[in-house]
């Protein structure tokens, strides 16, 4: 061979080639399409015709962005957000803390029992959560048997947030669990050896040592997290559809009932909006957790 | 470090417990439903364990007259049709990446970052759009396409790729081995764990993989197992609380099974990237 390199590079190119394909196609010729629809008035007669659509400019967004459904699924979205985020990575970070504290029976068992969630099914999780917390179901039954009245859970509009939130927790925690634990098991010893012999106590230890050491971990778990929440589907569309009243209703949620009828152009706007807020607080989150 | 309290031992005993009581408890609830007639769920739907576990009668109805059967044939296909594009393609373009120096590779590696962070949400309607004019609404090919080389799978490969001594490589050239064969005899066979993991999530992301498909594939010849039973949750029918539950464990069991005998690879494949 003459230009050994050469022939590297197109084999390289060659290996890639399928990668790009299915990224450019469906990762960003659909982005550039999303942004360039969100302009339009496109609806669901458009779809096989993508090409003759009117351009309204910044009429789409406007209209967007003054409904009152789709501010409201903007503000749940936040509760989502503000309520999931540190819940879940607070128990995910206890429980990798009780994992990695030295304890030794029974660890590989509470580590699997913790990740089971982020492998099961969602679909069958909503399931068997619809049916524990039925009215009459084993929740409330439980409850009853306790001396309590158990709530309306999923049918209560003030109560249904509450429930999906749990659903969407006990989903996440094992991710949490495992990159945090991850985390902490690359934290050298001696530095807490070091720490007990200078008299530093236990809270002393995690405020100084841990909580700082471990900030990588929180940086990626906080990102992860936070994207997750904010996308939010699968927990409201399965226990509720987004009731009772829309008080579940994320705008993953809004931005699929949109397009199921047949409103695209909204779709599109409203689903870009979401995209903005998440790169404006991907970038401030990464900023704040660097410069601390 | 030294042994820390009784105590403390104890409490971390009871949190770790109460943490997996409740990652746990609906493993419980769905055994508790699934083998019930609706008949003996309607009359104590709080009850705890069935009358006995070998009443079967709802797996059964859902395999003969609910089409779970076909569901299940669907899943199967799609999942092992992405695990098979998935593996080939990452390993193939994480390889490139790694040990292949070519013009345009800085480029490459962002658009797999990028594919990793962008919002699902911003991308399922023109992805349909663009399904429609390809033609491809309700095939199971629509559901494949899209998922055919995910970003995580090629940045694992990546990852792993880069540990495999460049020296190896360069000695195989110098015996005049082609980069083909350097690929597929020397490069494959060292990086057997690596497409364990990325087989094992892929599988992960396409059978749990939810709301593409019930975008993408509407009629029930097409439903995948997810689908098919989140219709059957939100139909008339949805208080049939023994056989959703036994559809329930029909999904489950697939990656309950898989979980059990290669828990190494799935924490392996979350915690190397951090990324589902």
């Amino acid at each position: 061979m003459q230009q050994p390199s050469r022939w590297r590079a197109t084999t390289a190119w060659l290996f890639v080639v399928p990668f790009m394909t299915i990224f450019v196609v469906f990762t960003a010729v659909s982005a550039m399409l999303a942004l360039i629809y969100s302009f339009t008035d496109v609806g669901v007669a458009d779809i096989r015709r993508p090409l003759e659509v009117d351009f309204v400019w910044l009429q789409t967004f406007t209209r967007v962005l003054t409904n009152p459904g789709f501010l409201k699924s903007v503000w749940t979205t936040a509760l989502f957000v503000v309520i999931g985020v540190p819940l879940t990575m607070a128990i995910g970070l206890a429980l990798a803390i009780g994992l990695n504290s030295g304890i030794t029976k029974l660890r590989a068992v509470y580590r699997a029992a913790f990740y089971l969630p982020f492998i099961t099914n969602i679909v069958a999780a909503a399931v068997i959560w619809q049916y524990a917390f039925t009215l009459s179901g084993p929740v409330n039954s439980f409850l009853a048997s306790l001396g309590t009245a158990g709530p309306n859970w999923l049918g209560d509009p003030r109560m249904a947030m509450p429930t999906v939130i749990m659903l969407a927790v006990w989903r996440n925690v094992g991710t949490c669990m495992v990159l945090f634990l991850a985390g902490l098991q690359s934290i050298p010893l001696d530095v807490y050896e070091a720490a007990r012999i200078d008299g530093a106590t236990a809270w002393r230890r995690f405020t100084a040592i841990t909580l700082p050491l471990l900030k990588p971990a929180t940086l990626l778990v906080t990102v992860l997290m936070t994207v997750s929440f904010m996308n939010i589907f699968d927990e409201p569309y399965l226990l509720t559809k987004g009731g009772p009243l829309s008080s579940t209703k994320s705008v993953a949620l809004w931005v699929y009932e949109q397009f199921g009828q047949g409103n695209i152009a909204p779709a599109m706007a409203g689903s870009y909006v979401m995209l903005a807020i998440v790169v404006i607080l991907g970038v401030l989150q990464l900023r704040l957790l660097r410069v601390r | 470090m030294s042994k820390p309290h009784p105590l403390v031992t104890a409490m971390l005993y009871g949190l770790l417990t109460i943490g997996a009581v409740i990652a746990l408890l609906p493993f419980v609830w769905v055994l508790l439903g699934a083998f019930k007639s609706q008949a003996e769920i309607m009359a104590a739907p709080g009850a705890w364990l069935p009358r006995n576990f070998t009443n079967l009668a709802n797996f059964l109805t859902l395999f003969t007259e609910r089409m779970f059967g076909r569901y299940m044939a669907n899943s199967l296909l799609v999942s092992a049709a992405t695990v098979i594009t998935n593996v080939l393609f990452a390993t193939m373009a994480g390889y490139a990446l790694a040990k292949l120096e070519f013009p345009g590779h800085k480029l490459v590696f962002g658009c797999v970052l990028a594919a990793m962070m962008v919002p699902y949400v911003a991308l399922f309607v023109p992805q349909f759009v663009i399904i429609v004019q390809m033609g491809l609404v309700n095939t199971l090919t629509a559901v494949v396409l899209p998922i055919a080389v995910m970003p995580i799978g090629v940045f694992i490969m990546r990852q792993f790729a880069d540990s495999v001594p460049d020296e190896l490589l360069e000695a195989a050239r110098l015996d005049g081995a082609g980069e083909f064969t350097i690929f597929f005899r020397i490069f494959l066979p060292l990086v057997g764990p690596a497409i364990a993991t990325v087989a094992i999530i892929t599988f992960l992301n396409s059978w749990n993989y939810f709301l593409w498909s019930l975008i993408v594939a509407q009629n029930q010849e097409t439903y995948t197992l997810p689908v098919g039973l989140a219709v059957a949750s939100q139909g008339a029918r949805s208080t049939e609380y023994g056989l959703l539950l036994a559809g329930a464990i029909v999904v489950l069991m697939p990656v309950l099974i898989l979980f059990l005998f290669l828990q190494k690879y799935f924490v392996q494949g979350i915690a190397g990237t951090g990324i589902k």
